[in-house]
């Protein structure tokens, strides 16, 4: 208890001597720049966002757009590393090989020079929005991005296509167990109908600069997961690797005896055991990924870091307060998937051997 | 936990009350050195040559300023810093100067905890694109893809002229101005807009210079210059007095090379206070009678320093413009000393 209090007793003490010095150095403080009007732009952003709304808002597009990026390279890192580090287990040479060059390299390289590989071979490969590559004329191709078609939603047309996705899966179940029925093209034939009336499709065309129309998928994002992923997936390949070579040598020969075939091996025997190992690792590459998606900043990918600790932090210039919430925000995210990790991991643990 | 509540500030104030107050020149002088915050490399500016010494303007001013309180323009060592970084490494005593190109805003000002102590140049913001687009004006942007620098009032005055001009535009923002140029390099965007100094000095760097157009139109007003930490006047003074000696000796027509002739026989005593022989300018400030003299012996006069750097002697060939003396059309305007 004692420790508890002298612990908090020396943040706060902490705390009010910063914001003394602050104010007798004549340094603004305070959250009140929050509410006020951002005044600048940002080019990729899930939510609504332009000139005149809040500095606020712009940390939730820098916080959602942070999440983006980890989300889908999580996604994609884990399902290239599964397959890598089982790949260097492979009896084909060609594809164990591979697998070992792709592991040794990229996680020997550093991350940030990665980064900038991909974000300008990207961009130097691509043509100008002029000369774009254009397939079948709704998906254009450019070294201002992929775009590509998208559906537009009028207002309250949400709960309606909520709806029909809803019945579009219960039609998908209907299908995979009773085969094509009645029951199912209707739902079907319903979703099509929903679709057609609350949403169009604006495709992207070229006008003035570039395209306007359909959505796009900035290089900035595309280089960003590429070597977010691709990194992340050379440490996820050796935890995979690690995990199955920790399954004893008995239970492969079990499964042999039993004539189970490579791919049930594998399947039911290797890797549920193989998890056990992999998981509690899996949750520090997670982790790894999420924080290093903010070397986004250095090349032009909104995030939080980019957007909020850089350019709110040179209009406001509260050093203190925005670092302070950004790292809140990372630890807050970090302790989030560890949290859930967590929660999977008791489900692989061995009963009676995970407290 | 209710007495700590009370007890906790009071200690906080009586424990550390203030930031350190010690004189920034007692500092220097006991150190022997000065510390410059400059860019991390705009020609004409602040840029590393290839000995690895900075050259350009900014850098200049620091060596002046090195001079006239430490007495050798030799004593300085720059830090390059980014936008973000510079004025939490000034507000903390990192640095003594910031000389790196920054604007003068009304927020840096007055809730940064620093001084501006001049304006060293006069800029604005411009934009840059490639001549085959064949744009001419600015305002043939509207959807445009602008590559920018994070975290200056670049980014701002961008989105003020667009919404005020009713176009959109993709904002590009890097931290770096190197990563800028070689996104703007690669295609990713129409245009590249920065101060218009830095488009000039950015475009010496591209492989065929001739190839990008820099637009007429100038957006906003960017009073460049150099701020030092607020709440050490005297230091303060210094600062902005050896930028007013820069300006003041070329309207007085004292030059590196004949400063030496002048400090021996002029009777005009605008020039006698100025090199210290008459009247105690220096003595005001904290230091000794010559302080002009070595400012000018390091670096020449204001005009000097401009066309070697930025104007007719450098690469960039900048026009004086708004740079000229207040006599001869320009802004720069140094009060007497007397």
């Amino acid at each position: 208890m004692v420790a508890v209090a002298v612990v908090i007793a020396g943040a706060v003490w902490l705390f009010g001597n910063t914001l003394d010095n602050l104010a007798n150095r004549g340094i603004a403080s305070g959250f009140s720049f929050l509410k006020s009007t951002a005044g600048f732009g940002i080019s990729t952003s899930l939510i609504d966002f332009s000139e005149a709304s809040s500095i606020g808002r712009a940390f939730w597009v820098g916080l959602l757009n942070t999440l983006l990026v980890s989300a889908i390279s999580v996604v994609l890192a884990t399902i290239l590393g599964f397959a890598i580090g089982i790949a260097r287990f492979s009896k084909n040479w060609l594809l164990g090989r591979v697998a070992t060059v792709y592991v040794e390299t990229l996680r020997n390289i550093p991350l940030l020079l990665q980064i900038f590989f991909w974000y300008f071979a990207v961009l130097r490969a691509l043509p100008g929005p002029r000369q774009s590559y254009d397939l079948a004329g709704w998906f254009f191709l450019n070294n201002r991005g992929f775009y590509i078609p998208k559906l537009e939603i009028i207002d309250g047309g949400g709960w309606v296509l909520l709806g029909a996705v809803v019945m579009a899966f219960l039609a998908f179940w209907q299908c995979r167990h009773k085969g094509i029925s009645r029951s199912c093209a209707g739902l079907a034939v319903l979703l099509f109908i929903s679709l057609l009336a609350v949403g169009s499709v604006s495709v992207p065309a070229l006008t003035g600069f570039n395209f306007t129309g359909g959505t796009v998928l900035s290089p900035e994002l595309v280089a960003l997961v590429i070597a977010l992923s691709s990194y992340t997936a050379a440490f996820i390949a050796e935890i995979v690797r690690a995990g199955v070579q920790s399954v004893p040598r008995g239970q492969i020969e079990a499964a042999d005896a039993l004539s189970l075939p490579d791919k049930d091996r594998m399947r039911f025997v290797v890797i549920p055991q193989a998890l056990r190992v992999i998981v509690p690792l899996l949750t520090n590459q997670y982790l790894n990924l999420t924080k290093n998606s903010s070397l986004a900043a250095a090349i032009a990918f909104p995030d939080l870091v980019s957007v909020f600790a850089g350019t709110v932090l040179n209009i406001t210039g509260q050093a203190i307060e925005i670092i302070g919430i950004t790292m809140a925000v990372y630890l807050t995210i970090s302790l989030t998937i560890a949290f859930s990790m967590n929660i999977f991991n008791r489900t692989t643990a061995m009963r009676g051997l995970s407290s | 936990m209710q007495i700590l509540r009370y007890l906790v500030p009071f200690l906080g104030v009586a424990l550390f009350g203030t930031a350190s107050s010690a004189g920034t020149l007692d500092t220097i002088k006991e150190k022997g050195w000065l510390t410059c915050g400059v860019s991390q490399g705009l020609p004409g500016f602040s840029a590393p040559d290839s000995k690895g010494s900075w050259v350009g303007i900014d850098a200049d001013f620091c060596r002046a300023v090195a001079a006239v309180a430490l007495g050798s323009p030799d004593k300085v060592k720059f830090r390059p810093l980014s936008t973000k970084e510079a004025f939490t490494a000034l507000q903390f005593g990192e640095i003594h100067i910031l000389s790196r190109n920054v604007t003068w805003t009304q927020t840096r000002d007055s809730a940064l905890g620093v001084n501006f102590a001049g304006i060293l140049y006069y800029d604005g913001q411009g934009f840059m694109v490639r001549r085959k687009l064949g744009v001419k004006s600015a305002r043939e942007l509207d959807g445009a893809a602008v590559c920018v620098n994070s975290g200056s009032t670049t980014e701002l005055n961008l989105s003020d002229y667009f919404r005020t001009h009713g176009m959109k535009y993709t904002p590009v923002v890097f931290e770096k101005s190197d990563e800028v140029l070689s996104a703007y390099r690669a295609g990713r965007c129409d245009v590249f807009s920065t101060d218009q100094s830095g488009l000039y000095a950015q475009r010496l760097k591209l492989p065929k210079a001739k190839d990008h157009l820099i637009l007429p139109e100038i957006i906003s007003k960017e009073p460049l210059g150099p701020a030092v930490r607020q709440g050490d006047d005297k230091w303060f003074n210094i600062v902005r007095w050896t930028l007013f000696a820069l300006v003041g000796a070329e309207e007085l027509g004292i030059t590196k090379s004949n400063i030496e002739a002048l400090t021996q026989k002029t009777s005009n005593p605008a020039i006698r206070r100025f090199v210290g022989t008459e009247g105690k300018a220096g003595a005001n400030l904290g230091l000794d009678p010559e302080w002009a003299v070595r400012a000018i012996k390091a670096v020449g006069n204001y005009g000097e320093l401009f066309e070697k750097h930025l104007g007719k002697d450098s690469r960039l060939k900048i026009s004086r413009d708004l740079n000229r003396l207040w006599n001869k059309g320009g802004l720069h305007y140094a009060p007497p000393i007397r």
